[in-house]
């Protein structure tokens, strides 16, 4: 199998309520970002992760689509669904196929257009990434399900609704320096407590917003990355994927994702490195209990000490292990498919030393955790300058 | 003769008091209070309907009974609110007891007493040796038209009752039935609320067809108001069946037991049915109780039940009528029992 | 119109079927073809109606079949026996809802395909 180095990134330039820009839009206008930033013109291949095109656009085969929009018509092109851990696989997927041997530059999209659809229709769509005869049936609901999660995680360990609020506030701090943000501003712990409830204990701050948009990646062999762009190639150094019962009640323990520590144990193998060889991590905070649930499971700090670490600052930009500094979901926004390949860019952007006031000194490799569900999915990848 | 293996009652923990409903239409509460015997009635929530009452009450009564369901033959639902218009309650209900697939099943429908006639049939049935239990259940959401007399009453209760050759809490000794067609209370299709011929409704309906049917029975049976320990008929209002009693020569001990409309308010199909429930829970052994309903259209059913000594041991089975009725209650102001009866304009879903 | 689906989930919704592994005596609600140990037959058992919560929520925010039904509670619930699964928590204030509660589940209907659809039935979780 070939090194693989991911050598250039993009995304459509301000995610958020992009009422002017239609699905295919958006995602070749990151596609087209991404190939600049590569500096190449042409694919061999091309995945893309999306949760519910069918739902949210009434749009499914969207690989032909997409690669016909984006000026590729004839090329292999594969659409990606694992629920919100799309984009990652889509990532993971692009980085299999440069490593088989079986293309050499490959495109890893991933996009969602979510608001062409009520909010009540939206809330339908992304539900169906839970157990649609035993959760949706009985009226569950993506805030309910991780609000489940921070009940039995604040039953057990004593976690604090303040502890959940500091997430969104450390993240909507990173957000606020990050251009694409949907919501690029800062909030305080007492404008999150006081928010609407959503699904107790979780506020409308707890959660992150329903979001048009787009990233994509190029994928190149390591060896041959340094001929095709004048940039810092970035090595996918290792990648792992695992899944969990799709049911949250019938999860061994409903405060852990083993998803998403098998998926870490396989990543740091590949990789060779542990969590603390790591410089910063991009997780998926699609509420900010999540948050806190990813840390402990990819090993940063122990189990039910998540909150605790980000009322101590260890997760922002200047701790001990900065995550999200791009403003994670919460702030950057969620345009489900596209997040993790939104969040592989962030780090490439680190690594190359492009991340602007979010800058985190001196990282030479990073993390990302894309989770689909409540933690029925999880796909890890372990980036490190080449 | 056949008869009673198990009973069950059910009722929505929801209520709504004739205060709250009087201060709405500008009406006089304790003039309503007064005149009709009711201080507040059940309502049922939107995920109540006449199914999920039925399927309760009927659990009730088969743990009662403690029997194999799969021995159960029929399953009768009677109602004026079945669910659906087409597409029987009584599957529904046989299906989560575990009666099916060798089961009867039709739904009934005669105002009021549907219940009563779907007990009948599940004891002819039983006593013709067709099937070895069957079930007659009497439910309903009721609806009373806003501002209307009856939006003080209608209210929503099921009772079910196992009937059997064997082990009987207690065995029906008479039937009777005495109908006629007068046309006192009505519903055409596609109109939500039923409407009623005012007084009209009294004397040549309930008091005519009550009254026959009592003196019918008690002369076929050759018996007289002291040969039983409890009475109950249709319970429309609080006043009515008081009245009826009382002319039949009933003492207050013997019916009001039964007598669950200040309360609960006119469940409909299950308003006589309910209140035999009640009876049943605290009957003992060799008592008679008198039971009558009646339907609008009009007609009355009536039974004559003789307890065995096995009623004692089933009592505490399952939840007793007056625990259900007297228990944790919820009151909902006006706007939520509104909502919960559909009575908000909503948009057509979709739309 | 899923009322194939619906009706093949009867045993599940109805009656509470579960399927319990001959093998080592895993139970899983819904009933499944495989077990975790291998196993691949399974004899129907009925799950208990009475139970405790393990944790819950408080939707306000509901999908379109549930919107005129917000807020309400929402809950795990772990039946005698320890097998888990989702229930709505009903006739219980909202502000008393609490893990560890003891529950019973009581048939209910858990939403409808509007005025024209099927009802769809199954349980929910009620105070014991």
């Amino acid at each position: 199998m070939r090194d693989v180095a991911i050598i250039g990134v993009g995304a459509n330039p301000k995610w958020g309520e992009l009422w002017g820009r239609s699905l295919r839009d958006i995602f070749v206008e990151a596609a087209l970002a991404a190939m600049d930033d590569a500096g190449v013109d042409r694919i061999d291949s091309m995945y893309v992760g999306c949760m519910s095109s069918g739902l949210f656009a009434g749009q499914e085969h969207i690989g032909s689509l997409l690669a016909d929009y984006l000026g590729q018509r004839h090329l292999p092109a594969t659409r990606i669904e694992t629920a919100c851990a799309s984009g990652g696989v889509a990532v993971k997927m692009a980085a299999l196929e440069v490593a088989s041997g079986h293309a050499d530059v490959v495109l890893a999209g991933g996009v969602e257009k979510m608001t062409d659809v009520g909010g009540a229709d939206a809330t339908y769509a992304l539900g169906t990434a839970a157990d649609a005869e035993y959760e949706c049936y009985h009226g569950a609901t993506f805030p309910g399900l991780y609000a489940m999660i921070a009940r039995a995680h604040m039953d057990r360990y004593g976690t604090t609704a303040e502890m959940l609020a500091q997430v969104a506030v450390k993240n909507h701090d990173n957000g606020a320096l990050n251009p694409m943000a949907q919501y690029p501003f800062k909030i305080t712990a007492e404008r999150v407590l006081n928010s609407i409830m959503i699904a107790d204990p979780l506020h409308i701050l707890d959660c992150s917003p329903i979001t048009d948009g787009a990233a994509a990646a190029v994928l190149c062999p390591l060896e041959t990355a340094k001929k095709l762009t004048k940039k810092q190639p970035v090595k996918v150094a290792g990648f792992g994927q695992a899944t969990d019962a799709i049911q949250l009640a019938q999860r061994e323990d409903m405060t852990w994702l083993e998803s998403t520590a098998q998926a870490a144990a396989r990543a740091y193998e590949m990789a060779g490195v542990e969590a603390k060889d790591i410089d910063l991590f991009e997780v998926h905070d699609c509420f900010t209990i999540a948050e806190l649930v990813v840390m402990e499971s990819l090993g940063l700090v122990g189990k039910g000490e998540g909150g605790k670490a980000t009322l101590e600052g260890r997760t922002a930009r200047d701790g001990d292990i900065p995550v999200n500094a791009s403003g994670g979901l919460k702030s950057k926004g969620h345009p489900v498919g596209a997040t993790g390949v939104a969040q592989v860019m962030e780090v490439v952007k680190q690594l190359r030393g492009e991340a602007g006031d979010r800058q985190i000194k001196d990282a030479k490799r990073g993390l990302t955790q894309n989770m689909g569900g409540s933690g029925g999915s999880s796909v890890v990848h372990i980036l490190e300058v080449a | 003769m056949a008869g009673i293996v198990g009973w069950g009652c059910h009722m929505p923990r929801h209520r709504v008091k004739v205060e709250e409903i009087a201060k709405v239409w500008g009406a006089d509460a304790q003039a309503y209070k007064k005149g009709l015997n009711v201080q507040e009635k059940s309502v049922p929530a939107p995920d109540t309907d006449t199914i999920t009452l039925s399927v309760t009450a009927a659990r009730r009564a088969v743990a009662r009974a403690g029997v194999d369901p799969a021995a159960i033959g029929a399953c009768y639902v009677g109602s004026e609110s079945h669910p659906y218009a087409v597409k029987p309650s009584g599957t529904t209900v046989a299906e989560v007891l575990g009666a099916t697939p060798e089961c009867r099943c039709a739904d009934f429908e005669f105002a009021c007493k549907a219940g009563t006639e779907a007990m009948t049939v599940a004891l002819r049935l039983v006593d013709a040796g067709e099937v070895t239990y069957a079930l007659g259940i009497g439910a309903d959401t009721s609806q009373g038209a806003p501002g209307d007399a009856l939006e003080y009453t209608a209210s929503a209760g099921a009772a079910a009752f196992l009937m059997g050759a064997d082990n009987l809490v207690a065995e029906c000794e008479h039937t009777y039935s005495y109908m006629t067609d007068t046309a006192d209370f009505w519903r055409r299709e596609y109109q939500y609320y039923p409407q009623h011929a005012g007084r009209f409704t009294g004397e040549p309906a309930y008091f005519k067809h009550v009254l026959g049917c009592a003196k019918g029975i008690l002369d076929k049976a050759g018996l007289k108001p002291e040969d039983f320990a409890y009475c109950v008929f249709h319970q429309p209002n609080g006043k009515f069946p008081a009245t009826v009693a009382k002319k039949l020569g009933f003492k207050k001990e013997q019916w009001e037991q039964g007598l669950l409309c200040p309360l609960l308010g006119n469940t409909y199909s299950g308003s006589s049915p309910m209140g035999l429930t009640a009876i049943l829970d605290v009957v003992k052994p060799g008592d008679r109780i008198l039971h009558v309903s009646y339907g609008s259209g009009a007609g009355s059913d009536g039974f004559v039940f003789r307890c065995t000594d096995r009623i004692a041991e089933v009592q505490k089975l399952a939840p007793q009528t007056r625990e259900l009725l007297e228990g944790e209650r919820f009151y909902l102001q006006y706007g939520e029992y509104a909502k919960f009866r559909g009575k908000i304009i909503m948009n057509v879903k979709g739309a | 119109m899923p009322s194939a689906s619906y009706t093949r989930e009867i045993p599940q919704r109805y009656r509470l079927e579960a399927g319990k592994c001959s093998s080592c005596g895993k139970i899983y609600y819904p009933p499944r073809l495989v077990c975790v140990c291998g196993g691949r037959d399974f004899e129907t058992v009925a799950l208990s109606d009475t139970g405790k919560v393990v944790t819950y929520t408080i939707i306000r925010v509901g999908p379109s079949d549930f919107v005129e039904e917000v807020p309400y509670g929402l809950g795990i619930v772990e039946v005698d026996g320890g097998v888990r699964l989702m229930a709505q928590l009903v006739d219980v204030p909202l502000d008393d809802i609490k893990t560890g509660m003891p529950v019973r589940l009581e048939f209910r209907k858990i939403y409808q395909e509007g005025e024209a659809g099927i009802i769809c039935y199954g349980h929910k979780a009620v105070p014991a």
